[in-house]
């Protein structure tokens, strides 16, 4: 991120003084939750967007990758979670190559911290870090203030509440790897059907030394019923004044695009990397 | 007083059909309750990208330069047409890029994969968070009522003459809803081979 541009803040600012509201930015109303286990992490999420009282997106993602061996669950603004979590990952990636060690998980939780104090919670990113590096199993809270916690089992979002009475219900010490899969499932289950900013879907990803596996749409428990009939309209229903048909071939009187298929590769200068 | 978002009206939505996607806009330019265009039309091509556009009519122009500027260098820097997946991460990093101090617009992008001609559409809000959706996306003063018409009408795997009639219904049958969109209507059915582009008979009121 070469940082922000605020060359509109001063009109937005002079408008909102006039009393026109600031736009409402998709949020991610959200459960998320997080649980360590013996060899592993586990972390979970819902999978609704809401823009104010609308269902923006039913199944977005929001487990995003930091690096192979450490995820990230976000709750908050949506784009601040996406973009915060992405820069985090770029920096990691540059930081393992010049150090030529796997990253730490207290490596990452201590950039995004570091990054979210500095915009004083502007940034509405609150997230769940989680992942596996040579020192262990690791699980982290991160506030868009800059606050952290490490905790064997966490929730987030506005479903958190929900999702903690199911882990304050039901945790115990030395989980086994489906049995935090089956808790943080149960927990968010608690989230989409108790908050209304959480809906459709478990996403899981488990983290252990090996591999991280993500389970998209692990469990799916509000599909919608197929439509009996339907609304198919018949062709010419709607008044059209005037049509214009674009071919490609009429494109490409202008513009000519030559794929470079001739077999052989592209000449590419070899990257020098670290040793 | 109304958001920036309503001040000027409109509306705009993508569809997903069976090899094909449709993007289609209305065409009202609006000062709060006075009409002040009946022909502004919301939807932009790069190449053969399509971008939809609603929002505060002054960003809408500001942000489709931009953007025309800056696919036009990608273009020829890379020397091959943007794609509809790249189109939605510039749009996404140039909005972002403005976290606080954002442009008033929503926007909304349709087309088909170079690659393998899969149907791609996408949306986001104003600060550039992208709704990846596999059905439809609505945008504008009119989405609460385009959201009700496209999950009723719109169903998987319609071909390019069913999707024109079920967008154009879906954003004919919204608007009139909204006193600050309509007065007529683009459809644009894009296709492997050909894009077409229709202008719909709506109420002038």
């Amino acid at each position: 991120m070469g940082g922000f541009d605020f060359s509109n803040h001063s009109r937005n600012a002079a408008l909102h003084a006039q009393g026109f509201p600031l736009p409402t930015a998709t949020s991610t109303g959200t459960t998320i939750v997080g649980c360590l286990f013996d060899g592993g992490v586990v972390i979970a999420a819902d999978t609704r967007a809401t823009s104010g009282p609308i269902v923006a997106d039913k199944n977005c993602e929001k487990l995003h990758f930091i690096t192979p061996q450490i995820w990230c669950a976000g709750a908050g603004t949506a784009a601040d979670t996406e973009f915060t979590t992405s820069l985090i990952s770029s920096n990691l990636e540059l930081h393992s190559l010049s150090t030529g060690r796997q990253p730490r998980v207290v490596t990452c939780m201590t950039m995004l911290k570091q990054h979210l104090f500095r915009y004083q919670g502007h940034i509405g990113a609150y997230l769940v870090v989680a992942g596996c590096d040579p020192t262990g199993a690791h699980l982290f809270t991160v506030h868009a203030h800059g606050s952290t916690d490490k905790l064997p089992y966490v929730t987030m979002g506005s479903g958190s509440l929900a999702a903690m009475s199911v882990f304050e219900t039901a945790w115990k010490g030395n989980m086994t790897r489906q049995g935090a899969v089956d808790l943080c499932s149960e927990a968010i289950k608690a989230g989409i059907f108790n908050d209304l900013g959480s809906g459709s879907n478990v996403d899981v990803c488990i983290i252990t030394p090996e591999k991280a596996t993500l389970l998209r749409n692990h469990i799916t428990p509000n599909e919608r019923e197929k439509k009996m009939r339907d609304y198919r309209f018949k062709k010419g229903t709607t008044a059209v004044l005037n049509q214009k048909i674009i071919t490609r071939a009429d494109i490409s009187k202008y513009v000519t695009v030559h794929e470079l298929d001739d077999g052989t590769p592209v000449a590419a200068e070899k990257m020098d990397v670290d040793t | 007083m109304s958001s920036p978002f309503s001040i000027n009206g409109g509306a705009a939505v993508a569809m997903v059909g069976k090899d094909c996607v449709a993007i289609a806009c209305d065409l009202r330019l609006g000062l709060q309750s006075l009409t002040v265009s009946n022909n502004y039309p919301k939807i932009f091509p790069y190449g053969d990208v399509y971008l939809g556009l609603t929002g505060l009519a002054t960003d809408i122009s500001t942000v489709s330069d931009l953007l025309r500027y800056k696919v036009n260098m990608y273009r020829l820097r890379e020397e091959r047409a943007i794609s509809p997946q790249t189109l939605a991460n510039l749009v996404s990093s140039s909005l972002y890029e403005r976290r606080f101090g954002p442009y008033f617009v929503s926007p909304v992008i349709a087309g088909l994969n170079h690659k393998d001609g899969k149907p791609f559409i996408c949306g986001f809000d104003s600060i550039g968070c992208i709704d990846f959706a596999k059905d439809f996306i609505v945008s504008g003063t009119a989405s609460d009522q385009l959201f009700g018409m496209c999950e009723g009408l719109w169903e998987p795997d319609l071909g390019p003459d069913e999707l024109f009639e079920t967008i154009s219904q879906a954003l004919l049958s919204a608007v009139d809803r909204d006193a600050l969109s309509g007065w007529g209507a683009h459809v644009y059915i894009i296709e492997k081979d050909k894009v077409t582009k229709r202008l719909l008979k709506g109420r002038q009121d």
